[in-house]
């Protein structure tokens, strides 16, 4: 591990043990309206300062860490489930089926997703919760941003079938399942390591356009892209600096996951 | 030598501040979507349409009272269905077509004809039939309606007047400019009407300014900065933040004209058609249920923590802005938690653990749609949530994309309340006959009914049709006061606030009086001058 790695990891743990202890360690609850002080600077009860509605901005960065920083990985995952499963199996098989599929995928890629995204969220019932509609919001992001990994998966894939090792295993009479299981699988891993690396990153950001769209997480809710929406209004912000803060984390989280997807991507 | 004495000149011309021949700049947000002036209804092609349209009377943003125009004096008929106008002798078109009353009855008929689906003639139609046009002497045109028209003469604020003859058809003008470029996505450049009618008190043609240059600019950010900047010297309808964050360099510049004609309001689903369980329905036809929504809603902390104190409690449907009809005896809602849990209470509410039950045990909850990507009415709603949520109700907003918003409001009735703000641009009650009828399609609580639901909407039904009849304007105020009686009493509408009308005039305008009403800072464009030292930046 190289020392930027070595600190990227180090952040990464910082930032999530904040976000998973967000309860214990938020000054005030994210929705809580401290009225009779909106828009305060840093001071030693606020110490981020207050948004308009006087809600500690500190407690919602917190709050924000949770949702996009723990679905963000889950979206991740999914994804690169949905990607392994496809791209594995067209890879494998190649011939007509390969052809087939990455014409799908390209198909795929083409749509026009944050329209299928605002479609979707139109119409999901309205009474459902908060935290629920997130995890719809996250679920979704997760079903559709397969496609680009798929791709990479199925080429890894392709390369493997031909190789020595594979070829070896077949000719000594072993079974499709297990040469998936045992053979393929293990060799598999590190690319899809390095895509569910590169795709955290992408579903944080992803996140964060929909909220700048005001498409994203509910009110009151935080969420990294819901706060960066204050900063529309860019020509205040030389005065008030702090509300920087959601964007400086964000960079820092991307920047990790993207020094650690990269070194992933040396090694597969 | 001469080459000196015009060197001199020009120096002189840059370097001392002056008055006149100078280009006036602002930003339209949206391309005009027309340049035909009966059929705007947009605010780009609105802006267009005042700045190039002559009328035959204009409404005086300031007094709100009609002032002759191209009509030196009019005059409606005691039964309110005929109109008779003096017209001004020697007015010219642009392209130098005369004009008389047969451009007044050729106006007329294109903006009644029904093919052409004019918003504007919209307002005269009271009943079928045909209108008649009386050319009479003296420069003088009578136009009879079929049946009584509510407020005819200032419907004629509108009316920007069209050439019978000139082959330019729509851009042969009778207001103080010209569209001379268009250039979609990027400006609309006006010039001088060299025909334009009016002159000063010193008997100096008008208007002063040789040109209007009109950027097409969505991002309000962007032109805030180019006001900053220099570039553009006026600001319509600026956002409350931006008022505050400008005013430290620029307090002079930006004015503050009380409130606006715009309402924020939110409301219960209580068509019968709506996609929600009956019980909900039944407290959101609830009267009792409605005010105390109403009243544990704090209206000043909206105005303070969301407008910045640049907005004003709503009372009712009317804007205090609106002289004439905002009916000055209702008092405004009180913010009294205490007082909404008694009304819920006596409606068979109570409270269970800090949560408010129906009297069938249901926990009270609903959603709140509006629309996405507006922050203000996300912070409304945010403020609104913990309000309510002070007498026992969970409040879940729900931001939707707006063509979603409209189809569950209009087509599939599935939502449970929304917020939303409506903008009057105009002064008559005859202007939200669509939203008080009860078979009106904005009628939106319980759009299109066949028959009033409720005894009180079919009184309100009586009154607006009443007052839209009525000739007489005491009478008619006395009604439409009636209907925000009854408005402020059933709440169909919680009308939050009404945003103020905030505006920004750059120093090197003059002449420029703000207002409330729109075109807020331009309304007397004729007389607006620009500072020659800007042609030095």
């Amino acid at each position: 591990m190289t020392r930027l790695q070595f600190i990227s990891v180090l952040l990464l743990i910082v930032t999530y043990s904040i976000a998973l202890g967000a309860k214990l360690l938020a000054p005030a609850d994210y929705a809580v309206q401290f009225r009779e002080t909106p828009n305060q600077p840093p001071s030693a009860q606020f110490l981020l300062g207050t948004d308009e509605l006087g809600r500690d901005r500190l407690s919602r960065l917190f709050y924000a860490c949770q949702t996009s920083l723990l679905l963000a990985p889950a979206a991740a995952a999914l994804s690169t489930l949905l990607a392994a499963i496809v791209g594995t199996a067209a890879g494998y098989t190649g011939g007509w089926f390969e052809k087939l599929t990455m014409a799908g995928v390209d198909l795929f890629l083409s749509l026009p997703w944050l329209f299928l995204i605002i479609t979707v969220r139109a119409v999901l019932p309205l009474n459902v919760a908060p935290a629920i509609s997130v995890l719809v919001t996250f679920a979704i992001l997760g079903c559709l941003g397969w496609a680009a990994s798929a791709r990479v998966v199925c080429a890894g894939v392709r390369n493997l079938r031909s190789s020595g090792f594979m070829l070896n295993a077949r000719a000594l009479g072993c079974r499709r399942s297990r040469l998936l299981a045992m053979q393929l699988a293990p060799n598999v891993k590190p690319v899809l390591w390095a895509q569910f690396l590169v795709s955290i990153p992408v579903f944080v950001l992803a996140e964060a356009n929909l909220s700048m769209l005001g498409l994203g997480v509910a009110e009151p809710l935080p969420s990294l892209g819901g706060l960066m929406r204050e900063l529309e209004n860019f020509s205040g912000l030389s005065a008030q600096p702090w509300r920087l803060a959601p964007l400086a984390v964000l960079v820092v989280c991307v920047s990790a996951f993207q020094v650690l997807s990269r070194g992933r991507e040396v090694e597969a | 030598m001469k080459i000196k004495i015009c060197l001199l000149l020009l120096a002189l011309a840059i370097t001392v501040p002056g008055f006149g021949q100078g280009e006036l700049r602002f930003c339209l947000h949206a391309d005009p979507k027309t340049f035909n002036p009966l059929l705007v209804d947009d605010d780009a092609s609105e802006a267009v349409r005042y700045l190039t349209g002559g009328v035959l009377v204009r409404l005086n943003r300031r007094t709100q009272q009609l002032e002759p125009e191209l009509a030196t004096a009019w005059k409606v008929s005691p039964d309110g269905r005929r109109i008779e106008f003096t017209l001004r002798p020697g007015i010219k078109f642009s392209d130098g077509t005369p004009f008389g009353a047969e451009d007044v009855a050729f106006t007329m008929k294109s903006l009644m004809d029904p093919e052409l689906h004019s918003p504007i003639g919209d307002g005269f139609r009271s009943a079928n039939g045909d209108m008649h046009f009386q050319i009479l002497p003296k420069n003088r045109i009578a136009i009879t309606f079929p049946a009584p028209v509510a407020g005819l003469d200032k419907l004629f604020d509108q009316v920007s007047m069209m050439s019978a003859h000139s082959p330019e058809k729509e851009r042969a003008v009778l207001g103080p400019f010209v569209v001379a470029d268009y250039k979609p996505g990027s400006y609309v450049e006006l010039k001088r009407n060299p025909n334009y009618w009016k002159k000063d008190s010193a008997g100096r043609h008008l208007p002063y300014l040789d040109a209007v240059r009109l950027d097409i600019q969505q991002n309000r950010e962007i032109e805030v900065m180019r006001f900053k900047r220099g570039e553009v010297q006026l600001i319509n309808s600026l956002d409350g933040e931006y008022y505050d964050r400008l005013q430290p360099q620029m307090r002079s510049e930006l004015f503050d004209s009380g409130p606006s004609f715009d309402s924020e309001q939110m409301w219960f689903n209580q068509s019968p058609a709506a996609k929600i369980p009956e019980y909900k329905l039944a407290w959101f036809r609830s009267t009792q249920f409605r005010q105390a929504i109403s009243s544990a809603i704090n209206r000043q902390d909206l105005v303070r923590l969301v407008f910045n104190n640049h907005a004003t409690p709503a009372i009712g449907p009317i804007s205090p802005a609106n002289k004439f009809w905002f009916n000055s005896k209702l008092k405004p809602h009180a913010y009294d938690q205490s007082a909404a849990i008694r009304l819920l209470v006596k409606a068979g509410f109570r409270m269970q653990g800090g949560v408010l039950h129906d009297a069938q045990g249901h926990a009270v909850e609903f959603s709140i749609i509006t629309n996405a990507g507006n922050q203000a009415r996300e912070r409304m709603a945010a403020v609104i949530q913990q309000d309510l949520a002070g007498i026992g109700i969970k409040v879940g907003v729900v931001t939707l994309d707006f063509p979603s918003l409209i189809e569950r409001m209009t087509r599939t009735f599935n939502y449970e309340a929304c917020l939303l703000g409506l903008n009057n641009n105009g002064l008559d009650p005859n202007d939200q006959m669509a939203v008080w009828l009860s078979s009106g399609d904005n009628h939106q609580w319980n759009p299109a009914q066949k028959s009033p639901a409720t005894a009180w909407e079919a009184e309100v039904d009586k009154l607006m049709r009443a007052q839209a009849s009525a000739t007489s304007a005491t009478k008619r105020k006395a009604l439409f006061d009636k209907v925000q009686e009854i408005a402020w009493e059933q709440q169909p509408f919680i009308y939050l606030v009404h945003k103020n009308a905030l505006s920004a005039v750059s120093k090197e305008v003059h002449g420029a009086e703000p207002v409330a009403l729109s075109p807020q800072t331009y309304w007397q464009i004729e007389k607006l001058r620009v500072t020659i030292e800007r042609a030095s930046r």
